[in-house]
């Protein structure tokens, strides 16, 4: 178990290019699970595999359990990892898999069979010790990825999309068993994923990269209630959050025609910040839906272009009756009866609305 | 599906014949083709059948046209290749063939490593240099070595043979086994180095037994090509260090009017490289077709 530091963590492909990671600073607490999530190329496989020495860590340190790891190799950081193609040994059995790292470590035979069998307990490979990786499915190849790791006891766990090559149903059951699985261990583990519900559904933390740098380090709470700018806004939660970048009014915001009007405490801190624009997010249940018979007056107009039907929740997308026509997503109650090319009106509900600085995207 | 029966049966006839019409001109296409690669494949092994059925006959059944399908095979054409001494020739082959092999296959694997999994600066450069020592015509070079060779007093000395096997299969060997390792997922070395193996180990362990059929398939390329080589065996050694296809020509040369002898002969030669090939089937077959079955 131990404690890991990322301390102003860089990695520079190509010397003079932009970093993959740039000075990437997180403290993750001993047993914690954190999610690094961000698009494509945001460097979080980068960031995961400097801290397992598998790329260099150009400038900076990486500490696990107060050890600098720059110039230790992969092998003495004591760490395990799950690859997103499992990357098992193909020319092993499932057994042999599973106890190679112990074997590697000069383990007692006896012990590894008795780690190697506990560790097919826990994960139903019991019954596919003989087999060889490539006569077992993807759920279970991936399962006998976690044992490979979870064998050794390892410091960290780091993992890269483990469960990108699994269908949808898979992956909701698995990312609950290794949710489930870290906690019991309580083995500090680095989960990578690209996909926003894994991060927020897994992780204690959640650190959101976008570029190679850190965007916010929080709980996934957090994250969603108090998005430290407008890109932690825009990508975490589905549908994404509107934001509008709007003039300041007297009481309130003007969008389009319409004056926007504000609760009282949104508005001293939009008076506060001094701006005469402000970037404003309203998230898609933020929302209260009036029809155009006047219930909703003082609301924002908006037209319906498509309904997006949950069961217990509907999704409206619809544009607003300003001149770019600017697209708005509402969640509304299931089976409410709108229907495209409605005229609504809508007003935000909560005092919770997010305010951002239009010129440094940052919280306000 | 209980349905789905009944309809089938009452689709027009015109769908029917859609269905069926592909499927027979693929078989009658299909025929003709197996007729032809049969047709193609005995002209190409006819020669060597020939060869080898005359092995087993005696001279006198040798020399029919067209020749004898039917006789009684006879051992004494071996004998005879080996009473005029294709022993120590056949050693001499194997020793060369065999140390050769060994050697360029623990050289090319890390050579092709180091160009391949955990490249080194200048992969291209390098690639290059291997490939370019094949560009020299072998005639344009014998000078030169058999000077040195000469110089050193090794003419006629079967290591000779062996560092020059060595050398001459060691680049295309190097490409072959390159191209095997460029095929390992990366992530099964990095899973190994975090799973606490050493670079040996990991090699050895993990990535060995995943390329064993290329280097199945690349062994046995060396080993056809010093098994076969002449040039160099014929202009380097003499009594001691000859080889079988030396030897084959001289025999060609002493019993060039005994047919029977002569297939004898060449069947023996060519008879390793058979087995080694059959050995190797399965691996090779694997290795060869790597990238699309993996
Ligand atoms: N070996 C490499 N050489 C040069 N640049 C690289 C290399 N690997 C990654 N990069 C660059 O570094 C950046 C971060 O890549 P990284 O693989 O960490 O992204 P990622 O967040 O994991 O993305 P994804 O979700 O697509 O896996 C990208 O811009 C990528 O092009
Ligand atoms: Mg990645």
């Amino acid at each position: 178990m131990a404690e890991v530091e990322f301390d102003q963590a860089s990695r520079i492909y190509t010397p003079g290019a932009k970093p993959a990671v740039n000075r990437l600073d997180l403290i993750i607490d001993d047993g914690e699970f954190v999610v690094l999530v961000g698009p494509s190329g945001s460097g979080k496989s980068t960031a995961l595999r400097m801290l397992a020495g598998l790329e260099e860590i150009d400038a900076g340190q990486i500490r696990i359990g107060g050890k600098n790891m720059v110039g230790v190799a992969s092998r003495d950081r004591d760490i395990a990892m799950v690859f997103q193609n499992y990357a098992l040994y193909p020319n092993k059995t499932v057994g042999e898999n599973m106890a190679f790292p112990l074997k590697m470590r000069g383990v007692d035979k006896a012990v590894q069979q008795e780690k190697v069998k506990a560790a097919a307990d826990i994960l139903g490979l019991t019954d596919y010790l003989d087999r060889k990786p490539r006569a077992l499915s993807g759920g279970q190849r991936q399962r006998v990825a976690m044992g490979r790791a979870i064998v050794r006891e390892p410091q960290v766990f780091l993992m890269d999309e483990p469960l990108s090559n699994l269908d949808a149903k898979m992956r909701v059951s698995t990312r609950t068993e290794i949710a489930a699985m870290q906690r019991r261990l309580g083995v500090t583990t680095v989960y990578v994923t690209h996909d926003q519900v894994e991060a927020m559904t897994m992780g204690d933390r959640v650190a959101l990269l976008k570029d190679g740098a850190l965007q916010q380090f929080a709980t996934p709470a957090e994250l969603y209630d108090k998005p430290a700018n407008v890109f932690v806004a825009g990508f975490i939660g589905s549908p994404a959050m509107n934001l509008f970048t709007l003039p300041v009014g007297a009481e309130g915001v003007r969008i389009g025609s319409s004056d926007l009007a504000l609760p009282g405490s949104l508005h001293s801190r939009i008076s506060s910040a001094g701006q005469d624009t402000i970037t404003l997010g309203i998230r898609p249940e933020q929302w209260a839906v009036g029809g155009d018979n006047g219930d909703g007056a003082g609301g924002v107009k908006a037209q319906v272009d498509v309904v997006e039907e949950l069961g217990s929740d509907a999704f409206l997308y619809a544009h607003l009756d300003d001149e770019k026509q600017t697209p708005v997503v509402v969640r509304s109650a299931g089976r409410s009866g709108a229907r495209r090319g409605d005229q609504i009106a809508l007003t935000p509900t909560s005092e919770d609305l997010h305010l951002f600085s239009p010129e440094t995207g940052e919280r306000l | 599906m209980a349905t789905a029966t009944p309809e089938r049966t009452v689709t027009p006839a015109g769908g029917d014949d859609q269905q069926l019409n592909p499927k027979a001109r693929r078989s009658v296409g299909g025929t003709l083709l197996s007729v032809l690669a049969w047709i193609v494949g005995i002209g190409f092994f006819f020669p060597i059948l020939w060869m080898v059925l005359t092995a087993f006959k005696q001279e006198a059944d040798a020399y029919t046209t067209p020749p004898k399908l039917f006789f009684s095979p006879t051992l004494d054409q071996f004998r005879a290749v080996f009473d005029a001494g294709i022993g120590p020739y056949l050693l001499n082959s194997l020793f060369a063939t065999v140390v050769s092999t060994i050697l360029v296959l623990v050289l090319a694997t890390p050579a092709a490593y180091a160009v391949s999994l955990r490249p080194v600066k200048k992969v291209q450069d390098v690639l290059f240099f291997f490939i370019s020592t094949k560009m020299l015509p072998v005639v344009a070079a014998i000078v030169p070595i058999y000077v040195v060779v000469n110089d050193i007093g090794m003419l006629d000395n079967i290591w000779t043979l062996i560092v020059l096997y060595t050398a001459m299969n060691l680049p295309i060997a190097v490409w072959m086994m390159r191209s095997f390792f460029q095929e390992v997922p990366k992530e099964l070395l990095e899973a190994a180095s975090m799973d606490g193996a050493s670079l040996a180990r990991s090699l050895r362990e993990v990535v060995l037994p995943v390329i064993s059929p290329g280097m199945a398939a690349t062994a046995l390329i060396c080993v056809i090509f010093a098994w076969n080589e002449f040039f160099f065996a014929v202009n380097l050694t003499a009594a001691r260090a000859a080889t079988v296809p030396v030897f084959l020509v001289g025999f060609i040369t002493s019993e060039g009017l005994y047919f029977a002898k002569l297939c004898a002969a060449a069947t023996m030669a060519a008879l390793p490289v058979v087995i080694a090939g059959w050995i190797a089937q399965n691996k090779l077959v694997q290795g060869l077709s790597f990238g699309a079955v993996k």
